[in-house]
């Protein structure tokens, strides 16, 4: 109870899932050691732990960020481009967090004290503007992120997936520096996961779903409000930019489509509102779900879309062709916007509490 | 009491020009910069184009916005369909549209463009019936519905059209430039400008001179009282929201034939550019977005041509400055 800060999932079947997506990540490794699920594994880790931090400014407060790739993309690039320039040390590891959360802290202070005194749909503009410049900027400054083709380095001699910690010999399955990363990815979203779960759970995050609710009555009743939203977006932007560590150390490489791009965006909110919004929860449900089905559906929808060729259907191949994907998950998100505001955790957990 | 109506007419609305002299004041400054009063001529008609363009597409989005409130982040959507459908018929006529003739090439560019703005209307009208209409004042939900409208917009046009880049060449009549002194000025822009600066007149006349745009303007001060009186403000406001899917598809298809090509992620690039045009003009104010778009374009030709590497965040400077002197954007129109 202490370690979910008194907000426990209040739902048998949710808890039973979530114990089912937490143990699975956690035997991944050994029960499926081949690397596109290890992959998947990892992704749903970090994800988890992305959206989750998007859930507290969505979810918890309310405002439309479309900046939050660009946090994810700081702290992936910090660790790249330390890592590339430094050589492959702890230090270096080092250098690239301390360089990239306070510079991701400082930009969220900017863009919100900038901002967010306002409505949230002039917020939500302004950051699409900024995340776009942003972008492009990553892209052009070539010298520092390696423009369009990223930066590939090395990890530290620990965690290369060529040593060997545990041999074959002793359990039956090899524990290299691949599976100390993906447990290093696994701790650290776990941490900040149950971190913002105590977040939200505290008088602050009381106060921000006040804000939520009625920001006129919150500052009525003395908050300031723009104080609070700037402090959340900070908070926010933090954990994204960890997140974007933990994904920069897993793939070894940074690049705007793998942290910046628009589509991940879409993403994030895509999961965070099918998971179910103003929750924590939901985030990781809402990121399990989505990248199954991005690495899992696409498969069974090369099989449909093959056998509505063969039948000779006009349209539906298209459809269902395999990298369209996105659009039964686009359809999906309008639906449970409209339907279930409260995604599937909220739907797990009966009575509506919070509707945003 | 006093007799008021005598002599003295109205007193008339105080007219605030220092924001439209800004473009007029940006273009003059950078004459001695520039050096070469021919290249001046080519970017400030390029900026001039470019601006008109996307003083098209967000005038529908400012519009929107001021009368209902409801901001549509699904705008980008209608330009790339507007952008497609177009090529429905550029594409099979290609022979029209290769031919050099005027006539020919207008045979088939006028119905393009038409049959684009219907196609793109007519998906307003849908979008705004089942995206919009049940989430009506909630401003989160505005945001998601929108957005996941352009998801699936996208994914749908990639469906139906493929994912490649389709290529659009210009008709032959519109190629080549018109050349004054040493400053050459491309044809197209010069076209791009007259249907924006025609645009822009039928717009104000509808709003200033006819009875809906009277109704339009009395609903983005106050939507209540308008319906109090007796008026459909719902159904005006799909009106409005059908006529500005109608001419981000035009603004689409001229973008499509500036660029010479189509591709479904132009709507989100677009979308971008137009919400920081919408943002600096003031939300709901169409002289603001109109002087809004040429503040941008400015910026990004003069910018482009000056200081290359600056170019590439220059659209945020400019928002930061415009809302650093107003931060309503340049007309504010609405009290939100």
């Amino acid at each position: 109870m202490m370690i979910l800060s008194g907000d426990p999932p209040r739902s048998r079947l949710l808890s039973a899932l979530l114990i089912v997506i937490v143990v699975a990540l956690l035997a991944t490794p050994f029960v499926f050691p081949g690397a596109k699920a290890m992959n998947a594994a990892a992704n749903i880790c970090i994800f988890a732990a992305l959206v989750a931090s998007y859930d507290l400014l969505l979810g918890y407060t309310g405002t439309v960020s479309f900046a939050h790739t660009m946090f994810y993309g700081i702290g992936s690039y910090a660790i790249a481009i330390a890592l590339y320039s430094l050589g492959p040390s702890w230090a270096a590891v080092a250098a690239g967090v301390l360089a990239g959360l306070p510079l991701a802290m400082l930009l969220a202070l900017a863009i919100g004290l900038f901002s967010l005194r306002v409505a949230a749909i002039f917020f939500a503009m302004i950051t699409l503007a900024v995340a776009s410049a942003f972008q492009v900027l990553a892209s052009q400054l070539s010298w520092l992120t390696g423009g369009e083709d990223g930066r590939s380095f090395q990890l530290p001699e620990l965690l290369h997936p060529g040593t060997v910690l545990i041999g074959k010999s002793a359990f039956g399955f090899e524990i290299n520096g691949r599976t100390l990363t993906y447990y290093l990815v696994f701790a650290v979203s776990a941490a900040m996961i149950l971190g913002l779960l105590r977040v939200v759970n505290s008088p602050f995050g009381r106060v921000l779903q006040a804000i939520r609710e009625n920001r006129f009555r919150a500052e009525a009743l003395g908050y300031r409000t723009v104080f609070h939203l700037t402090y959340a977006n900070c908070i926010a932007a933090m954990v994204a930019a960890c997140a974007g560590m933990l994904n920069a150390l897993w793939l070894r490489y940074a690049g705007p489509d793998t942290t910046l791009s628009f589509s991940i965006m879409l993403n994030i909110l895509l999961m965070v509102v099918i998971g179910g919004m103003g929750t924590i929860y939901g985030a990781i449900i809402g990121a399990a779900i989505f990248l199954l089905a991005q690495n899992y559906l696409q498969a069974l929808m090369g099989a449909a879309s093959r056998a509505a060729a063969d039948v000779g259907l006009p349209l539906l191949p298209g459809l269902l062709h395999p990298d369209r994907w996105l659009l039964w998950l686009g359809l999906l998100f309008i639906a449970s916007v409209y339907f279930f505001p409260t995604g599937v955790v909220g739907r797990l957990r009966g009575k509506p509490r919070t509707a945003p | 009491m006093t007799d008021v109506s005598a002599s003295g007419a109205l007193p008339k609305p105080k007219r605030d020009v220092l924001p439209a002299l800004l473009p007029v004041a940006l273009a003059l400054l950078t004459i001695p910069l520039v050096g070469s009063t021919s290249s001046w001529v080519t970017l400030t008609a390029a900026s001039l184009a470019m601006g008109m363009m996307i003083f098209i597409m967000a005038s529908g989005l400012t519009l929107v916005f001021g009368l209902m409130d409801v901001l549509n982040f699904g705008h980008g959507a209608f330009i790339a369909v507007g952008a497609y459908v177009a090529t429905l018929v550029l594409l099979p006529l290609a022979g029209w549209v290769q031919a050099d003739s005027l006539l020919a090439n207008l045979a088939v560019l006028v119905p393009a463009v038409l049959l684009a703005m219907a196609v793109s209307g007519a998906l307003g009208l849908v979008v705004e019936r089942v995206l919009i209409l049940p989430v009506y004042g909630q401003h989160l939900k505005q945001i998601l519905m929108t957005t996941g409208g352009l998801i699936v917009a996208e994914q749908a046009l990639y469906a139906l059209w493929g994912p490649e880049i389709i290529p659009l060449p210009l008709p032959t009549s519109l190629r080549g430039s018109f050349v004054i002194g040493d400053a050459a000025i491309a044809k197209f822009r010069v076209l791009a400008m007259l249907i924006g600066l025609a645009v822009f007149a039928g717009i104000q006349l509808v709003l200033n001179r006819t009875k809906i745009g009277l109704l339009i303007r009395a609903g983005v001060e106050n939507g209540e009282m308008v319906e109090a009186l007796g008026y459909h403000i719902r159904r005006l406001f799909l009106g409005v929201f059908m006529v500005g899917s109608g001419l981000a598809g035009l603004g689409g298809v001229m973008w499509a034939l500036y660029r010479e090509q189509v591709h479904a992620s132009m709507g989100d690039d677009l979308t971008v550019l137009v919400f920081i045009v919408v943002i600096i003009g003031g939300l709901g104010s169409i002289g603001g977005c109109f002087i809004g778009a040429l503040l941008v374009a400015m910026v990004a030709n003069y910018g482009g041509f000056l200081v290359p590497k600056l170019a590439l965040v220059s659209n945020i400077l400019l928002m930061v400055a415009v809302l650093m002197w107003r931060p309503r954007g340049l007309y504010a129109v609405t009290s939100r």
